[in-house]
């Protein structure tokens, strides 16, 4: 048998909670060692996308993993009370045994580099994962999912709730991770720069699919028009793009 | 110190230790106050086991297995927490119990009385309790995954459910165990207070297991002491210096 040359084949997908339609219809392909964004306005559906591939919400249609896919998820946080009395070596030991990959892989997203600052890769995991800022938890995360080594990447949005510098290091990370051999990544963005810049292919998505395809073709005036509304400009940042007043306007469509 | 006594603490740290360690999942959940509610199912598990003439402790622990999966499937199959539900079976339950009761037992069966604590009792206890040592040790961590992330649980295949009530049905047990020591009014404390008074004194899981269960057996321990050497009842007795070590470690807690 051949091997299938995608790593994720969804069609017809349809997620509705309370007879509320949240997605609909949607369909895409990822090839393997690809990098697919998903962009769209809030209240889009693109964390409910990412909880039905990782078959956590009900759905009806199809998502097909690859026989050999290994999902790592990096959720967009954690809601961890700050005095949970938890700190991160405790929660890489939920998935991993040996202390020595442990250091292997908090090293591996950039903690060593910091020596210097108070938090190195030693005083990280003796930390409380609720005493984390929000980079440090983000990367934290990323370290979690990477642990038993995936092939397949889930980040939801990476770079919420992180100050600037700390965005920086996210995407610098993850352009890390798209050198490695056989690791596919699906993440979730606001930020139209970002997508053009590291991902193979875009989904818009709002509600049902808008455009699928590499960024050069799919991401245009006439898409993000569709998607946002018809004031955004193509090499803006994005602050503006996700004002309610422009999801109104595509709520029905 | 005679043979009795020292057969006594022994069993009693072994309930605070084991509902101790229980309870620091207990106060991660935060389920803190299912916990102390839930014991009160046990009266009218007592009360029949006391008039049928079996071992209390079944008794309870066959009224709490009830209130349990009915907790359990509540939590699992409504968008809500039914807690006022949760209140209102509670409070059915020890009103029906202490009908139930028979009167020359009911101060005991409320409060606890360790005069009555006999070998069998200490046998179910000693074996209650590595029970609940060994499966709670065997689920710890996919059960704080499930804490921290529900999410990121079910993405690593972990059937959160399942653990959930294997965990609520270890309750029941610690709790069943416990009913002698300290009535059905008083064990759910025993489940809670340590657990909250070692989460303030800890950083990591290892120290919050490790205090949680030495101020179960340290609060079991100096209880039943006290409250042999002032005619006490242990119920009172134990709660009581536990509620001491909780407001000393206030003072100590870690931020």
């Amino acid at each position: 048998m051949e091997p299938k040359p995608n790593i994720l084949t969804v069609s017809g997908l349809r997620v509705e909670f309370d007879n509320h339609v949240i997605l609909e219809d949607i369909g895409f392909e990822v090839a393997r060692d690809d990098t697919l964004a998903i962009i769209g306005p809030n209240g889009a559906g693109k964390s409910v996308l990412f909880r039905a591939l990782l078959g956590l919400v009900p759905f009806t249609g199809k998502v097909e993993w690859a026989d050999d896919a290994k999902i790592g998820y990096v959720p967009q946080k954690l809601a961890v009370a700050k005095d949970l009395p938890l700190t991160v070596n405790d929660f890489f030991h939920f998935k991993e045994k040996k202390q020595a990959k442990i250091y292997e892989i908090i090293r591996s997203v950039g903690f060593l580099e910091e020596a210097k600052h108070l938090h190195n890769d030693k005083r990280v995991l003796q930390t409380r994962l609720g005493d984390l800022s929000g980079g440090e938890l983000q990367r934290v995360l990323i370290a979690y999912a990477l642990l038993g080594k995936p092939n397949v990447l889930l980040f939801d949005e990476p770079t919420s709730g992180i100050d600037v510098s700390g965005e920086e290091t996210i995407y610098d990370l993850i352009h890390k991770l798209q050198a490695e051999e056989d690791l596919t990544i699906i993440f979730i963005s606001h930020e139209l720069q970002v997508v053009n810049h590291y991902a193979n292919s875009v989904l818009c998505l709002n509600k049902e699919k808008i455009c699928f395809g590499p960024p050069i073709e799919v991401v245009n005036k006439d898409n993000l028009a569709k998607l946002y509304g018809e004031e955004v400009h193509l090499h803006k940042h994005n602050d503006g793009l996700n004002s309610h007043k422009h999801e109104e306007k595509n709520n029905h469509g | 110190m005679d043979n009795n006594l020292i057969f006594l603490l022994l069993v009693g740290a072994l309930v605070g230790a084991a509902s101790g360690y229980l309870g620091s999942f207990m106060v991660l959940k935060r389920m803190s106050l299912v916990g102390d509610a839930l014991s009160h199912v046990a009266l009218p598990g007592i009360a029949i086991a006391l008039t049928a003439g079996v071992n209390p402790m079944l008794g309870a622990f066959v009224a709490l297995v009830i209130a349990i999966i009915g907790i359990w499937y509540l939590s699992e199959h409504s968008e809500v927490y039914p807690e006022a539900l949760v209140g209102v079976f509670f409070t059915a339950s020890l009103s029906i119990g202490l009908l139930l009761t028979p009167e020359p037992d009911l101060l005991e069966a409320l409060f606890g009385n360790i005069d009555k604590i006999g070998i069998a009792d200490g046998v179910m206890v000693l074996v209650g309790a590595v029970v609940i040592f060994v499966v709670t040790a065997a689920i710890s961590k996919k059960l704080l995954l499930g804490v921290v992330s529900e999410d990121l649980a079910k993405s690593q295949k972990i059937d959160v459910s399942k653990i959930n009530l294997i965990y609520l049905l270890l309750v029941a047990l610690v709790v069943a165990l416990g009913v002698k020591f300290l009535g059905t009014l008083l064990t759910g404390a025993m489940v809670i207070i340590p657990a909250v008074t070692a989460k303030n004194l800890s950083k990591s899981i290892k120290s919050f297991h490790l205090f949680a269960s030495g101020f179960g057996i340290a609060s079991a321990v100096l209880g039943i002491l006290i409250a042999k050497n002032f005619g006490i009842a242990s119920g009172p007795g134990v709660v009581l210096t536990s509620i001491v070590f909780f407001i000393v470690s206030y003072f100590f807690r870690k931020k």
